[in-house]
C-alpha cells in the first residue's frame, strides 16, 4: 500500500556544501530507485542543535516527503543508520491532515521565498 | 438599610473572575499538530522544557495526545531540548 512519509534527518557540520549536496542526492536517488515518489523537499540549512549530538552543537537539516510502499521504509532507515554523515534522523508517516497541512505549509514556503526574490 | 434582608457592601466585591480556558486547536481548527515548528511548541512547555498538563494549558484529550508526541518528535530531531533551564 502507497503512503505518505516525511523523513528529516540531520547532516555533520564538518561536510562541504558540495559534500551536503552529494549526500542529499544519495538518499533521493535511493528513494527514487525503489519506487518512492518525492513529493517535496527542503533543505533548511546549517542549525544550531538545542542539545549537541556527537560533541557536535550544528547540523545540517533536510527534508523529504514521499509516497512509498511500506515495505521500503526499513531498508530507508538501514541506509540512513549505516550512513556516518547522518548523526539523527526522524521517519514519520503522514495522516490525512498531516498532509493537507504539508502542502498548505509548502504554499506558504513558496510564496514567502517568491517574495524575497 | 438592609431592608428585606439584602446585604449591601460598601465596596464591591471582591469575585474572582477566572478568564474560561479554552481548547486552541478547537477554536482555530487545527487538525494538525507540527513536529517541526518548536516556537509554536513552545508554547505547550514550562521553563525547564517539561510538557505543561492539560489543567494549565486548557488542551482537549485529543490534541493533548498529539502535543506531547509532537513534542518529543521535535526534541528528537534537537529543534527542542530534553533538559534545560530558563527556555522562554
Amino acid at each position: 500500500m502507497v503512503r505518505d512519509y516525511e523523513t528529516v534527518f540531520i547532516l555533520t557540520p564538518v561536510l562541504s556544501e558540495a559534500q551536503v549536496k552529494e549526500a542529499v542526492k544519495k538518499f533521493k536517488d535511493f528513494l527514487t530507485s525503489n519506487g518512492a515518489e518525492i513529493v517535496n523537499e527542503e533543505n533548511w540549512g546549517l542549525k544550531k542543535l538545542a542539545y549537541p549530538i556527537q560533541k557536535k552543537s550544528t547540523g545540517f537539516y533536510n527534508l523529504f516527503q514521499f509516497k512509498a510502499e511500506g515495505s521500503i521504509i526499513d531498508k530507508f532507515e538501514t541506509e540512513l543508520r549505516r550512513d556516518e554523515r547522518i548523526i539523527r534522523f526522524l521517519n514519520v508517516k503522514l495522516d490525512k491532515y498531516a498532509l493537507a497541512y504539508s502542502f498548505k505549509r509548502k504554499d506558504r514556503l513558496s510564496s514567502a521565498s517568491k517574495e524575497e526574490k | 438599610m438592609a431592608q428585606n434582608g439584602e446585604i449591601r457592601y460598601l465596596s464591591p466585591v471582591a469575585v474572582d473572575f477566572k478568564k474560561k480556558k479554552y481548547c486552541r486547536f478547537k477554536k482555530n481548527r487545527i487538525k494538525y499538530v507540527d513536529f517541526k515548528d518548536p516556537e509554536f511548541l513552545k508554547r505547550f512547555l514550562n521553563e525547564q522544557g517539561k510538557i505543561l498538563p492539560r489543567r494549565v494549558t486548557g488542551t482537549s484529550l485529543k490534541y493533548q495526545r498529539k502535543v506531547s508526541t509532537a513534542v518529543k518528535r521535535c526534541r528528537h530531531i534537537a529543534l527542542l531540548p530534553y533538559v534545560t533551564d530558563m527556555m522562554k
